[in-house]
């Protein structure tokens, strides 16, 4: 949950464009942290089937896992769609810094 | 009094739709700043020639520390405000939390015998959730595309064609040549005992489309043209994606609790066992291998 | 072993703070790389190793390349001309 609050904040006031999508991605890998602390169960071990058993009791919740694991792949494609809007926009505007770009947007509008 | 009534200012200028950064750093200006201005004649200019002026003098520095400060303070407030709501949860790691229900235990009692795969994690996600996978594999695919449209254009390899027959470094050369095989052979066996170990179709595709990126950084942007282009790219992954939904997606005319498929059960342990998985695992496996490759070729080439 | 997996999760939050105060990109990427790393170990910790195996190759790999060359192409890869060249 700190991890949380580090990474909204990095994403919030970080005028740096790629600072942003890091702190977008450590703000992910916390929230993927959390959900997956919520299947462990103290004792279990990892859910692959030995011996033939199968209670509940021997092995962890193997849902949150599931939903992890399809969270961490979308995580790597938005990170990816955003570095290449922050290549196009490098390109038409010349700078990584975001206030900048305001600034040039809102010049641009006024004249 | 001058302070409050620069609060005040500062709230009607952001209620008109000023900046808001402007607002901010006016509420916390000391009073001293207004003797500067005195060649501004107080009475005629209007109050956002006077913030202006003041930001233009001023405001950098105290912009930055404000900054610093409301950075950390934010922070520490997020933090707090959320560690408040997680103590309130059922405590850590105990197996009587409210989220082990009935629905964990079904998948783990009977998983292996329905659908075949002795990893659990695997057989849930593609088998007793194979629409939600689906899903993921989607965003790939999409994901894969909106940044085609972004990229596609900017080649830097027609710009200028030394670039690409420029000669790699020898060590990267031999050091490839060497690793490239195992590299495929090892995401080969993560892909194909998705079932049976730790793994499955996103991690083998994962580690494929490395081997792929390393092959295209030593060797040059021809020798992986000549045998990957771009047509050849998508054809693999709409394939892919469509077997997945063909396979998967009969349930939707058959009836919902139709769960079993014409490929049986085979024995529990052995490769080819486990009904539709390895075919699903190869379809995501492929799609996840084309998607990362295709990140890399486009943002480094623009082109694929 | 009991704190070991403290450890970790201090040593996660130090790389994070690290990650969002140094002033060159360059090493805002690399920590995070590691950062990255650090989470693979600890998913281990907690009996997953799925999510282990993939976010070694996913985090460390694939985002980590993905950062590099964005960086190459808008220019703030730093270092002297020596590198630029070849």
């Amino acid at each position: 949950m700190v991890l949380f609050g580090i990474g909204f904040t990095t994403l919030l006031l970080q005028k740096n464009m790629i600072k942003k999508v890091i702190g977008i991605n450590i703000m992910d890998t916390a929230i993927y942290l959390f959900l997956a602390a919520k299947g462990y169960i103290e004792g279990g071990i990892a859910p692959i089937v030995v011996d033939g058993i199968t209670t509940m009791e021997h092995y962890i919740n193997p849902i949150p896992s599931g939903l992890v694991l399809t969270g961490i792949v979308v995580s790597v494609s938005v990170s990816a769609f955003s570095l290449a809007l922050i290549q196009r926009l490098y390109k038409e505007y010349g700078t990584l810094d975001f206030d900048e770009v305001v600034y040039q947007l809102r010049n641009k509008e006024g004249d | 009094m001058a302070g409050a009534n620069r609060l005040l200012e500062a709230i009607i200028n952001f209620a008109e739709g000023e900046d808001i950064d402007r607002t901010l750093i006016d509420s916390g200006t000391p009073d001293h700043e207004l003797i500067d201005q005195s060649f501004i004649n107080y009475n005629e200019t209007s109050v956002g020639e006077r913030l202006h002026h003041m930001i233009d003098t001023h405001g950098e520095r105290i912009f930055n520390g404000f900054y610093k400060a409301a950075s950390v303070i934010i922070c520490l407030a997020l933090s707090a405000v959320l560690l408040m709501t997680v103590a309130t949860l059922p405590p850590y790691a105990s197996p009587n939390n409210p989220a082990v229900n009935e629905v964990a235990e079904r998948y783990l009692e009977q998983g292996m015998a329905e659908t075949g795969a002795v990893n659990l994690v695997t057989g849930m996600i593609l088998d007793y959730r194979a629409f939600d996978t689906f899903g993921e594999a989607a965003v790939l695919f999409i994901a894969f595309c909106s940044v085609t449209l972004l990229l596609h254009g900017s080649s830097s390899v027609r710009a200028n064609p030394t670039v690409a027959t420029r000669q790699k470094s020898v060590v990267l050369r031999c050091v490839a040549t060497v690793i490239i095989p195992l590299i495929m052979m090892f995401g080969i066996y993560v892909i194909l005992n998705g079932h049976l170990s730790p793994g499955g179709g996103f991690s083998g595709g994962a580690i494929i489309g490395s081997a792929l990126i390393l092959y295209s950084s030593a060797f040059g942007y021809d020798r992986i043209h000549a045998f990957l282009p771009f047509r050849t790219a998508t054809a693999i992954s709409c394939t892919a994606l469509l077997v997945y939904a063909a396979s998967k997606g009969y349930s939707f005319f058959t009836g919902a609790n139709h769960l079993h498929s014409f490929i049986t059960v085979g024995n529990i342990g052995s490769i080819f066992s486990a009904g539709f998985i390895p075919l699903l695992n190869i379809c995501v496996g492929s799609t996840v291998t084309i998607t990362m490759y295709g990140f890399f070729s486009l943002f480094k080439k623009g082109d694929l | 072993m009991m704190f070991f997996d403290k450890i970790l999760l201090l040593l996660l939050i130090v790389c994070a703070i690290a990650a969002a105060f140094t002033k060159r990109t360059l090493t805002a990427v690399v920590i995070f790389m590691s950062y990255s790393l650090i989470m693979a170990v600890l998913w281990v910790l907690l009996e997953s190793p799925d999510l282990a195996i993939t976010e070694a190759a996913v985090g460390a790999g694939i985002t980590g390349i993905l950062f590099f060359t964005t960086l190459r192409k808008v220019d703030e890869l730093g270092g002297d001309d020596n590198g630029r060249r070849k």
